[in-house]
């Protein structure tokens, strides 16, 4: 009886959260969206405390609070702009929780098989022991397994979120390192975590150890590994993991023979998966390369960029955005580290009251999580019918009178279309420089995250605006009328 | 105004008949005074474009009461139209003259200026490079005559340009066939286009097809390959065409004369007479009541019934406009253009502004347009340093597939990707059945939980906007936290390690679930429509 009422209530779970994530295609929708999950997640625990297994509940509704708790507080404390490492922080948490729940399973399993092995009964289990206690010497094999992925999994997304985390906090510099030996070390790591697996499932010596082993290994492969990659890279890094979170549930859901773990594991798990690949697409490189980490070998020398970068004061911007009747803004990561969103809201507030269209391109890879450049300018009260898609703006940039840059650089790079040997060709970009007046906010003269010269700055169309993109825009707002 | 050295600069009356333009504005004067000249016009040369004496006289300008008087005074004679023999007889040596000149057409005029000395530009001549735009009279003059070709065709028209749908009924709109997208096709295009016009064009410079369509029209295609002009060969004007092209070309034109309301042709080759491009039987094929409008009437005419200067209407109704002054028509807008072209130019001869006129025959664009020079003629001048404008690529013609080679296309797309699911299909199949035959059964029936799942995200997270992929990251994040159910589980079981880990993974979880969903909501909350 109780059995089919947390069964019940679980496949109403899962109905609930695909119903959550299927109403993320619209910003009304996703109000509502919202909703659901939260229906569905507290339906899923409150099942799960008056189902079987459970026990200690007092405890677990404490934990829960605490829990809660500080949740709460981080997520009203939180600045949007910090959001990348807040996704990452809590990947980290998910991965670390799938770690625990691994070793438990495992004891739990040696308390049981020790029992069997003395002959007692086994009807003195109770909760997830009593679970263990009914199942076949195949079905405990395959529950190894499942415990060992589910350990491999979830430490890699542990240290691997934590660099990821230090990385966008910029507690740890986002440079690509490695140590000496490379991805040879990684894949050294994996080849030994096998070893050690198949020592654990056939046996040999305590299970215990190797499982510890293995995720120790595990937790150098994801910290290695996500070391490697740089800065640029983190959307797909943190798709990535995302992903990886996911998959780390499913495999606990296996072991623990719980089927929302599964459904909800395998959701997060695949929508993980399709965001990695959107981001790779839109920066025109694999995944392995990507996770490989920095950019490919050269293919050749570069194209020779001519001309000389021209600098610009706000009263030549402010004139040229006076004169315009049409505004492009290509914000990008630049934006995002001087917290330049408002000012810019406020500029196109003032520009459209003005009578000028006014819109903002966002490239699938700016900023450093998917979505991150949209969920600013929301944040900043910037309308989201005026923020497009590459795709949908694309075209009109012929047609465009002024084209503001603001903290982007590879994103708006011709050379991805122009020169077959620059490291970033055949990457879609937002095609700027076919604008009439292109303007380039940007600190100084270097390079972008690539390290690769935009050619774009040296057009004749192009003047560069230097300054804190803050700073900058707020320099604009009183000459704009 | 002016130093001792100041060069007088003055305009005449315009002798021809009819014509309503004058070389100098009241305005334009006001710069040329800036140069360091002094301007002096004829009593009444303004009257037609507008311009009073009283208005010249205000603005520092001499008004003379005679030709005779300005061109005695004067060190440079300002017209519009060519000299006639008598203005250029008056001419003394020195002299300069700047007027339109057409020198290949009137040798005997040039000739003429030459034994008189003096000095003759020809604004017709004024090379066609970017530098040299501000003066190009020929364009200035052809945006007007475009401009009015459209107001005189509508006015002859008897009915809407724009489509309407009233409550008396639906007016479709006119059609319009603009033939040459020169300066004046381009703008009559535009002016056809703005009054709501349905427009097409014709040019045999397929580089301008992008030009046609910026201004809205649609550019008409001839399906011939070799002869791709080069614009930038001549000039920027188009060259003769080889007599398959014209064949083909008049083959085209006679497929749409039924169709179009009015025509206006605009086809001139330089130093030619207009070629013949729209012929009796065309202009037989139209529907009365059509309007055609040749603005090459002057140099006889694109259409083969226009008679020049008049408006003539044909036997089946077809009313065809054959004026050459359509600049004239336009008097005060025309001025004020060929004014400031002329002030340009007087701006290059000037080049320190001091009253000094310095001819420097080295000058791409003053060696072009000067004609004669020093008892020389000096036409035709050497080709410019400069191209006109860079050679293009032809516009590439989308490919029209028949009807058969889209279905063989879409068929073999669809074979395609029907292989190719069925290949994934297949190798999924065989690995199912290959993990069923060593599993467990209880495996298998949450294994097929989670493959059917996997399947359902991926459905379902196609559709997410793009616009949300952080807020589904967020979500997923928090959902991801089910983990809690399995420490949930574990929690009560019995052993102290067990206790401690579990009640650590509720506890992050916990942080997880609250932190997720709450940050999730905010950032939904901000997405705002405008």
């Amino acid at each position: 009886m109780e059995y089919g009422f947390t069964t019940a209530a679980y496949v109403v779970a899962a109905i609930l959260f695909i119903l959550s994530l299927g109403g993320l295609s619209g910003q009304e929708s996703a109000k509502r969206a919202i909703w659901y999950g939260i229906v569905g997640m507290g339906l899923a625990v409150v099942a799960t405390l008056f189902g079987p297994g459970a026990g200690n509940w007092l405890l677990s509704v404490i934990m829960i609070a605490i829990g809660g708790a500080i949740g709460w507080v981080v997520a009203k404390r939180v600045q949007m702009t910090e959001m990348p490492q807040l996704v990452a922080a809590m990947h980290s948490l998910v991965g670390l929780a799938a770690v625990f729940v691994g070793f438990n399973a495992q004891i739990e399993n040696g308390r049981v098989a020790a029992a069997k092995a003395a002959g007692e009964a086994v009807e003195k289990f109770t909760g997830f022991a009593a679970i263990l206690a009914h199942k076949t010497p195949a079905e405990l094999t395959m529950l190894q397994i499942e415990v060992f992925l589910g350990v491999f999994i979830g430490a890699v997304t542990f240290t691997g979120s934590v660099v990821a985390f230090g990385k966008l906090a910029g507690k740890i510099d986002g440079k690509p390192k490695k140590l000496p030996g490379g991805h040879m070390l990684n894949a050294g790591a994996l080849a030994l975590s096998l070893l050690f697996g198949l020592l654990y499932l056939t046996g040999v010596g305590p299970g215990m150890f190797w499982l510890i082993l293995i995720m120790l290994l595990a937790f150098f492969i994801g910290w290695h590994l996500i070391m490697g990659i740089g800065g640029a890279d983190m959307p797909v890094v943190v798709s990535m993991l995302n992903s990886y979170s996911g998959w780390a549930a499913a495999a606990i859901g296996f072991t623990l023979s719980n089927d929302l773990l599964i459904v909800t594991g395998a959701l997060v798990g695949s929508s993980g998966a399709i965001l990695s690949y959107i981001m790779c697409k839109a920066m025109n490189r694999n995944f392995v390369s990507v996770i490989l980490g920095g950019f490919g070998g050269e293919t050749g020398p570069a194209a020779e960029i001519e001309g000389e970068q021209v600098a610009i004061d706000a009263d030549g911007v402010a004139a040229a955005l006076n004169e315009a009747d049409s505004v492009i803004i290509v914000p990008g990561y630049g934006m995002a580290v001087a917290q330049a969103q408002g000012a810019v809201s406020e500029l196109t507030r003032k520009l459209r009251a003005a009578g000028k269209e006014v819109r903002f391109a966002i490239h699938p890879v700016a900023g450093r999580l998917p979505g991150h450049m949209n969920v600013l300018l929301a944040e900043a009260k910037v309308p989201y019918d005026i923020v497009l898609e590459m795709d949908e703006i694309n075209e009109d940039f012929p047609s465009t009178d002024v084209v503001i840059v603001i903290g982007s650089n590879d994103i708006v790079n011709p050379a991805a279309q122009e020169d077959p040997n620059s490291p970033i060709a055949g990457m879609p970009v937002l095609e700027v420089w076919k604008a009439k007046q292109v303007f380039v906010s940007k600190r100084g003269q270097g390079t972008g995250y690539s390290g690769i010269e935009n050619p774009l700055f040296f057009k004749e169309n192009t003047r560069m605006f230097y300054g804190d993109a803050k700073d900058s825009v707020n320099k604009l707002l009183p000459m704009v009328e | 105004m002016g130093g001792i050295n100041a060069m007088k600069i003055g305009a005449l009356k315009e002798s021809y008949e009819g014509e309503a333009r004058v070389a100098v504005t009241p305005a334009s004067a006001a710069h040329l005074q800036k140069l360091g000249h002094e301007v002096f016009v004829e009593s009444g040369a303004g009257v037609r474009a507008g311009f009073s004496n009283e208005d010249y006289e205000k603005a520092g300008v001499t008004v003379a009461r005679t030709a005779a008087e300005v061109i005695g005074a004067v060190d440079i004679v300002a017209k519009v139209r060519q000299p006639s023999d008598g203005e250029i007889g008056q001419m003394r040596e020195g002299q300069t003259l700047i007027s339109f000149f057409y020198p290949a057409q009137s040798p005997e005029l040039l000739e003429k200026a030459k034994e008189q000395g003096i000095t003759a530009i020809a604004m017709d001549m004024v090379p066609r490079i970017s530098r040299a735009q501000k003066m190009d009279a020929l364009s200035s003059m052809a945006n007007i005559a475009g401009y009015r070709s459209v107001i005189e065709a509508a006015n002859n028209f008897g009915r809407f340009f724009t489509g309407q749908v009233t409550a008396a009924g639906k007016v479709p709109p006119a059609k319009i066939l603009v033939v040459g997208a020169g300066v004046a096709g381009l703008a009559a295009i535009g002016t056809a286009t703005s009054l709501g016009a349905q427009v097409f064009a014709f040019d045999v410079r397929p580089e301008v097809a992008e030009q046609i369509e910026s201004m809205g029209a649609e550019f008409v295609y001839l399906d011939f390959e070799e002869q791709a002009q080069d614009g930038a060969a001549t000039g920027g004007y188009a060259a003769p065409s080889s007599p398959e092209f014209r064949e083909k070309q008049l083959e085209k034109f006679r497929e749409l004369a039924p169709q179009m309301d009015v025509v206006i042709t605009t086809a001139l080759i330089p130093g030619r007479d207009a070629p013949v491009l729209w012929t009796k039987d065309m202009v037989e094929a139209m529907k009365p009541g059509s309007v055609i409008v040749d603005l090459a009437a002057e140099k006889g005419g694109n259409c083969e019934l226009t008679v020049p200067d008049e408006r003539t209407v044909t036997e089946n109704g077809v009313i065809i406009v054959g004026y050459t002054d359509f600049a004239s028509r336009m008097g005060a807008q025309a001025s004020e253009l060929y004014g400031n072209n002329i002030r340009h130019f007087m701006t290059d001869l000037t080049p320190s502004k001091d009253g000094v006129i310095v001819h420097d025959m080295e000058d791409d664009v003053i060696r072009g347009a000067t004609v004669t020079h020093d008892h020389d003629i000096t036409f035709p001048p050497p080709p410019p340093k400069i191209a006109a404008i860079a050679a293009q690529k032809p516009k590439e013609k989308p490919k029209q597939l028949t009807p058969e080679e889209k279905r063989a296309q879409e068929i073999a797309a669809f074979k395609a990707e029907t292989r190719s699911q069925v290949g994934l299909l297949a190798g999924g199949g065989i690995l199912l059945l290959l993990i069923g035959f060593l599993a467990p059964a209880s495996f298998m029936a949450h294994f097929i939980v989670f493959v059917l799942a996997c399947f359902v995200g991926f459905k379902v997270i196609w559709n997410v906007a793009h616009s949300l992929h952080t807020p589904l990251m967020a979500i997923t994040n928090a959902i991801s936290s089910i983990i809690i159910l399995g420490a949930l589980m574990q929690i009560g079981s019995g052993s102290a390690w067990v206790l401690i880990l579990a009640t650590l993974a509720v506890l992050m979880a916990g942080i997880n679930i609250f932190g997720g969903f709450l940050v999730t909501r905010r950032m939904l909350a901000m997405f705002q429509k405008s």
